[in-house]
C-alpha cells in the first residue's frame, strides 16, 4: 500500500533520548532526621562522586539543597554478589554497572529553595520536608550556590570554592563578627592560613577591628608559608595605614625587619591575682600557691602585691608566712613560680607607659592591631599577655558601652584572635580569664572571639556552646570531631565529611554566618594575583597612582 | 521497498507469511512490517462490519486502514520451509546426483510445490501518527503484504526497547532468549553506535530480568558486541 512512502523517523518514533537534563540519580527513601537516600543513573560513574559535595533535589514545588554525607553499593537482586557476573568481559560491565548493580548516595537536604510561579526563587529556608520518591537529584550549579551563599559585595567575603566547583563561597562578614567563631584543625592543616584570610576579610568587609595575639608571628608583617614557596604577606604590608603591629621582643622584630608601632611591657602592677590563677599550669602553682596569692593580695593591695612580695627577703618572707598562716613550703614553692615572671623581659616593675591603654586607644580609633611575641612564643608569655591585656580591654569596652546613649558612641566591633585557645577556655580557668567571660556574653559588649585551636576537645562546652560559627581544617581525634559538632544537627553526618577532608586547604564552614554547612577549598592567597584582589598595590603601582591622582585632582 | 512476503495467518501476538521466494526469509530477530495494518472488512467503508466496534475505539479500524502510514511491526521469530499442501511430505531425490542445485533443476515442479514461510511476533504499530511499542488493538489482515525493515527505519523502532517484555514474555518454539539476543544484534548492526546500543540494551534487560541474573548473563554472552 504505502510502504514506499518515506518516513519522518522523529516524528514517527519520537525523538532520541538526551535532550532530558542530565540527573546524577533519584531519591528511593529516607527522612527528614536521618537523610535521604538516593539511587544513582547507571550513566552516572560512582566514582566521579565525592562526599562533601552540593546537590539539588527537584522536588514538585521545592527545591532541596543537600549535601552528599555518604556514598555506597547496591545490587538490584541478593544473588548478584554472592555470584558475580564475568565482569572481565568490559560489555558485561558496562551492563551491569548502574542496573544490576548501582551505586547509593546518602543526602541530607539542608534548605529549601520555594519554586514561584514566575521561575524566580526566594531565598533559602531551612528544611522542614523532604523531597518525594524518585525526585531527579543534580549537581548544584553555579547559581545555586551563589543564591544560597549570596555573591560577593560589601559584606559577602569569598573565602573558598566548593569541592569541585568554581563559584565563591562567601561568608556573611557583618554576621560573622557577631559572634565568637572558631577556627580548628590539626596541625599543618592550614589554621593560621584560614585565619589571616578571615583576618583580612573582617578588616576589609567586617565593620569591625582585630586584636590578634600572634605567637607565631605570622599575621603582622609576614608568615611562613608551604615548604619551598617564599613568604606571604601579613596584615601590615597589605593594610599598611591601618594595621598597627606590637611587639613583646623588639629586637626579634627588627631582626625580621618588621616596623613597629609600640613596644609592650606590663608592670608588675597591672598583675592580679586572677591573672596568676589563670597561670597555674604553665607556672606549676598548687592550688594552695593560687590561695596563697589571694591572701597576700589581700593584705599587701592588688597593684603592690607582686613588687612587694618579690622583694622580700627570706627571713621576712618567714614571718609574713607565719602572719598570714600560710605553710612555709607553699611560700616557697610561690616565690620560685613567681621568680619565672621576672624572666620575662617585658614584665617590668613599673612599665613606661601604659601598653594596655595603647592597645584600647589605637582600637578606638580603628586600628587594627597585632601583637607580635618575638622569642616569647612559649605558654606562660602568652597566657600572661593575652589574659592581662584581654581583662583591660574587656573592662573598658563594658564601660564604654554602659556609658554610650546611643549606637554611635558605642565602641567599635572589636574581633581578639587568640590561638592555642583551650589553654584560655579550658573547663578549669575559662571561668577565671576574660576570655571564658567575652565567649560567653561578651556579644552584647561589641567583642567577640576568633579562637583558633588544634584541640577542641580541650575547650569548656559552654564556651564551645556560644561559638557562632565554626571553621574546621581536618580533624582526626574522635574526641575533637565530637566536641566541633557538638549541638549541630545532622551531627553524624557532618562528621563523615570533616573526616575524610583533604589534610591541606579544604575546611568545613558551618553556623551563624553560613546558611548550610560547606566544604571549601581555600581562596588562594600568596600570589600577586591573590594580594591584587584585596587592592594591594606594588610600591611602584602605589606610586603611579598616586601621580595619577595628583593628575586628577589638580590637572595637568 | 520491495515486498518480501504476504500474510497467511494472523492473530492478535503473531503473523506468519509465505516468503515470495523459496527457502528466503528474513533472519531471525529482523524487523518487518506489513502495510495494512488491521483486520477490517474488506471492500466498500459503507458496508456494515461484522460486529460493532466498541466504543472507546476513536477511529473506525476500516478508516484506520486507509490511514497512510499505518502498519505493524513484527520481529521475525521463527521460519520453515516445507510442502504446501499438509498431506505430500517431500520425498529425498538426490541419491545419485552430484550437487544439491540439480536437484531442483531436474524436478522443477519443487518450487511450486515447497514454500518458505516465517512467523513475525507482533511487537509494536503504527497507527497513522506514531509508533507504539505495544500489540494493536488487531492483528494484521490475511494477504497482507510484508516488507523488510530499512535499517533506518530499524534503528529508530529500537529507539524505545520497550518492545522487548513483549519479547521475552512469548513463548515460542525455540528459546525466546535466542529471539531477544538475535534481534539485538540485528538492531546493533542498523545503526553507527551498535556498541552503545547494546550497552543500553543490556541494562534494559539487567532491570527486566532483574530475578534471573543467570539468564541475563546467558543472553548477556550472546550479545556482546
Amino acid at each position: 500500500m504505502n510502504g514506499e512512502q518515506p518516513l519522518d523517523l522523529d516524528e514517527v518514533f519520537g525523538s532520541p533520548d538526551g535532550t532530558r537534563k542530565k540527573r546524577l540519580g533519584i531519591i528511593t527513601s529516607g527522612s527528614l532526621k536521618a537523610g535521604m537516600e538516593a539511587k544513582l543513573d547507571a550513566s552516572t560513574p560512582v566514582e566521579e562522586m565525592k562526599v562533601g559535595r552540593y546537590v539539588v533535589i527537584e522536588g514538585q514545588k521545592l527545591r532541596f539543597f543537600g549535601l552528599i554525607t555518604d556514598i555506597g553499593l547496591g545490587a538490584l537482586d541478593q544473588r548478584i554478589p554472592a555470584n558475580p557476573p564475568d565482569v572481565t568481559d568490559p560489555f558485561v560491565a558496562e551492563v551491569i554497572s548502574g542496573t544490576s548493580t548501582y551505586g547509593t548516595l546518602h543526602v541530607v537536604p539542608m534548605l529549601t529553595l520555594e519554586k514561584s510561579a514566575s521561575g524566580t526563587v526566594s531565598g533559602p529556608q531551612p528544611v522542614k520536608t523532604v523531597p518525594p520518591h524518585f525526585a531527579a537529584i543534580h549537581h548544584a550549579q553555579e547559581e545555586d550556590v551563589a543564591r544560597v551563599f549570596g555573591r560577593e559585595d560589601g559584606s559577602h567575603y569569598y573565602v573558598g570554592t566548593p569541592l569541585d566547583m568554581e563559584t565563591r563561597v562567601c561568608l556573611n562578614l557583618p554576621r560573622f563578627v557577631e559572634r565568637s567563631n572558631g577556627v580548628f584543625g590539626k596541625s599543618g592543616t592550614g589554621k593560621t592560613f584560614l585565619t589571616r584570610l578571615l583576618l583580612l576579610g573582617i578588616l576589609q568587609k567586617g565593620g569591625a577591628v582585630n586584636l590578634v595575639f600572634d605567637m607565631h608571628n605570622e599575621y603582622g608583617w609576614q608568615g611562613t608559608s608551604e615548604e619551598g614557596k617564599p613568604p606571604v604577606k601579613g596584615l601590615k604590608q597589605l593594610f599598611t595605614s591601618k594595621v598597627a603591629v606590637f611587639t613583646l621582643d623588639d629586637a626579634s622584630s627588627r631582626r625580621r625587619g618588621v616596623t613597629t608601632d609600640h613596644v609592650v611591657q606590663i608592670g608588675y602592677d597591672r598583675l592580679e591575682p586572677e591573672d596568676i590563677q589563670a597561670l597555674q599550669e604553665p607556672l606549676g602553682l598548687s592550688d594552695r600557691g593560687i590561695d596563697a596569692v589571694h591572701t597576700l593580695a589581700h593584705r599587701l593591695g592588688d597593684r603592690k602585691w607582686l613588687e612587694q612580695f618579690l622583694k622580700l627577703e627570706s627571713e621576712e618572707r618567714e614571718d609574713l608566712a607565719k602572719q598570714l598562716d600560710i605553710h612555709l613550703e607553699t611560700m616557697r614553692a610561690l616565690r620560685t613560680s613567681l621568680d619565672r615572671l621576672r624572666r620575662l623581659d617585658f614584665v617590668v616593675p613599673k612599665a613606661q607607659e601604659d601598653s594596655v591603654d595603647c592597645v584600647v586607644q589605637y582600637l578606638l580609633r580603628g586600628k587594627h592591631v597585632v601583637l607580635e611575641f618575638g622569642k616569647y612564643d612559649n605558654l606562660l608569655a602568652y597566657l600572661l599577655v593575652a589574659n592581662v591585656l584581654t581583662r583591660r580591654i574587656h573592662d573598658q569596652w563594658v564601660k564604654k558601652v554602659e556609658a554610650a546613649t546611643s549606637d554611635a558612641e558605642k565602641p567599635p566591633k572589636l574581633v581578639i584572635t587568640i590561638e592555642e585557645a583551650h589553654k584560655f577556655l579550658n573547663p578549669k580557668v575559662a571561668g577565671l580569664t576574660a576570655f571564658g567571660a567575652i565567649a560567653r556574653e561578651m556579644r552584647k559588649y561589641n567583642v567577640t572571639l576568633l579562637v583558633v585551636d588544634q584541640r577542641p576537645s580541650g575547650i569548656d562546652e559552654e564556651v564551645m556552646s556560644q561559638v557562632g560559627t565554626r571553621i574546621t581544617c581536618l580533624l582526626d581525634n574522635d574526641k575533637d570531631i565530637e566536641s566541633v559538632l557538638m549541638g549541630v544537627s545532622g551531627k553524624g553526618e557532618l562528621k563523615s565529611v570533616l573526616a575524610k577532608l583533604e589534610t591541606r586547604q579544604q575546611a568545613l564552614i558551618f553556623g551563624h554566618a553560613v546558611p548550610m554547612p560547606v566544604v571549601i577549598q581555600t581562596r588562594e592567597y600568596g600570589s600577586a594575583d591573590s594580594y591584587k584582589e584585596f587592592g594591594y598595590l606594588e610600591p611602584e603601582e602605589a606610586k603611579a597612582q598616586a601621580r595619577q591622582d595628583v593628575r586628577d585632582l589638580y590637572g595637568e | 521497498m520491495d515486498k518480501i512476503a504476504e500474510v497467511i495467518e494472523a492473530t492478535t501476538g503473531e503473523f506468519t507469511a509465505q516468503s515470495y521466494q523459496l527457502h528466503w526469509a528474513p533472519p531471525l530477530g529482523s524487523l518487518v512490517k506489513t502495510c495494512t495494518p488491521m483486520a477490517a472488512p474488506v471492500g466498500e467503508a459503507h458496508e456494515p462490519p461484522l460486529h460493532e466496534p466498541p466504543l472507546h475505539v476513536p477511529v473506525p479500524a476500516n478508516e484506520q486502514a486507509r490511514t497512510p502510514g499505518a502498519a505493524i511491526y513484527g520481529v521475525v521469530c521463527y521460519s520453515a520451509t516445507g510442502s504446501l499442501e499438509p498431506g505430500r511430505r517431500p520425498v529425498a531425490r538426490g541419491r545419485d546426483l552430484e550437487e544439491e542445485e540439480e536437484v531442483y533443476r531436474q524436478n522443477p515442479q519443487l518450487a511450486r510445490l515447497l514454500c518458505t514461510s516465517f512467523k513475525a511476533l507482533i511487537v509494536g504499530y503504527h497507527d497513522g501518527s506514531r509508533v507504539w511499542h505495544y500489540l494493536p488493538p488487531r492483528p494484521p489482515r490475511v494477504h497482507a503484504f510484508v516488507y523488510a525493515c530499512r535499517q533506518e527505519e530499524v534503528a529508530a523502532f529500537t529507539r524505545s526497547l520497550d518492545f522487548l517484555t513483549l519479547l521475552l514474555g512469548a513463548s515460542l518454539s525455540i528459546p525466546t532468549d535466542e529471539l531477544v539476543a538475535a534481534c539485538l544484534r540485528t538492531s546493533a548492526t542498523a545503526r553507527q553506535d551498535g556498541r552503545s546500543f547494546l550497552v543500553g540494551a543490556g541494562k534494559e534487560l539487567a532491570l527486566l530480568l532483574a530475578g534471573e541474573p543467570a539468564r541475563l548473563n546467558a543472553i548477556l554472552r550472546k550479545i556482546r558486541p
